[in-house]
């Protein structure tokens, strides 16, 4: 199942995460020394993020070492898209009203063509 | 034939203003009236989920205004600044202050221009301009929170279905 990038990082712990291997690869110990939270629980929200390509796990030796993809966080990263989104939702209801009021001037000053 | 109009929003990096530009299928009168009329304006300013309710709206030159947007919860979010100018068709330009910041004095000044374009069409061109960098990246990354309130609310709807 590809998972909704949106869906992954909606979480706190999780967007904790990605800003630490942002910074620099780690392995899954280091990180959940990072939390006061089980390992396993640290490993399902890690799971979440490779699946939805945000991290990739590289065997290193024997440790298992996390790191971030840069491109797949630069989407989520566009730190006006959500703004951007707030505004068209706007203008589409502005859009909506403006032909509503297109409509009422026909009618009131008959077909103008 | 109906092309949807491309919503540009540029920011660009260590500035401290941004832009807003927007087509409308519409005459410029009509979409300056839109922007201009506060029982007009409440029918689509606000973001999604939000009811807006104005407390006054005195919308001419040296006029002022305040607004609420409403959550489903009942939070509330006022909005006040005063009106510069009101220039039918072509230009409004009015100062803007959320007021549920921590610390007062965080006002921008938003010109909004209205070109008239063939076939009854109007470019919207606005532009605000912050007291820093920092606070214009605020108020952007303010609707990145919210986008990211959003992506919670769709996770709940997913874990309903």
């Amino acid at each position: 199942m590809r998972r909704d990038v949106f869906q992954a990082i909606a979480d706190p712990t999780r967007r904790e995460i990605i800003n630490m291997v942002a910074q620099q690869s780690m392995n899954l110990n280091t990180i959940a020394q990072n939390f006061d939270m089980s390992r396993p629980a640290i490993s399902q929200h890690i799971k979440i993020l490779t699946e939805c390509g945000l991290i990739i796990i590289k065997q290193q030796g024997r440790e298992r070492y996390c790191e971030a993809q840069l491109k797949q966080l630069a989407e989520v990263a566009d730190w006006i898209e959500p703004f951007r989104k707030m505004w068209e939702h706007q203008f589409n209801k502005l859009d909506d009203l403006l032909n509503q009021m297109k409509t009422n001037k026909t009618k009131k000053h008959g077909n103008k063509k | 034939m109906a092309t949807k109009n491309e919503l540009k929003v540029t920011a660009e990096a260590g500035k401290q203003d941004l832009f807003i530009v927007r087509e409308f299928d519409a005459p410029r009168e009509l979409v300056f009236e839109a922007f201009t009329d506060p029982d007009l304006l409440v029918k689509w300013l606000g973001p999604e989920g939000m009811k807006m309710t104005v407390d006054y709206y005195d919308a001419r030159s040296g006029g002022s205004y305040r607004y609420i947007h409403t959550d489903e919860k009942g939070n509330s979010y006022a909005f006040r600044g005063v009106i510069h100018e009101i220039a039918a068709p072509e230009r409004a330009i009015q100062t803007f202050e959320f007021e549920g910041m921590p610390e007062k004095g965080h006002v921008s000044m938003d010109t909004a221009m209205f070109e008239a374009l063939p076939n009854d069409r109007t470019r919207l061109t606005i532009q605000s301009v912050f007291r820093s960098v920092a606070d214009r990246d605020g108020i952007v990354k303010s609707g990145m929170e919210r986008g990211l309130k959003e992506g919670f609310n769709k996770l709940d709807e997913l874990l309903k279905a």
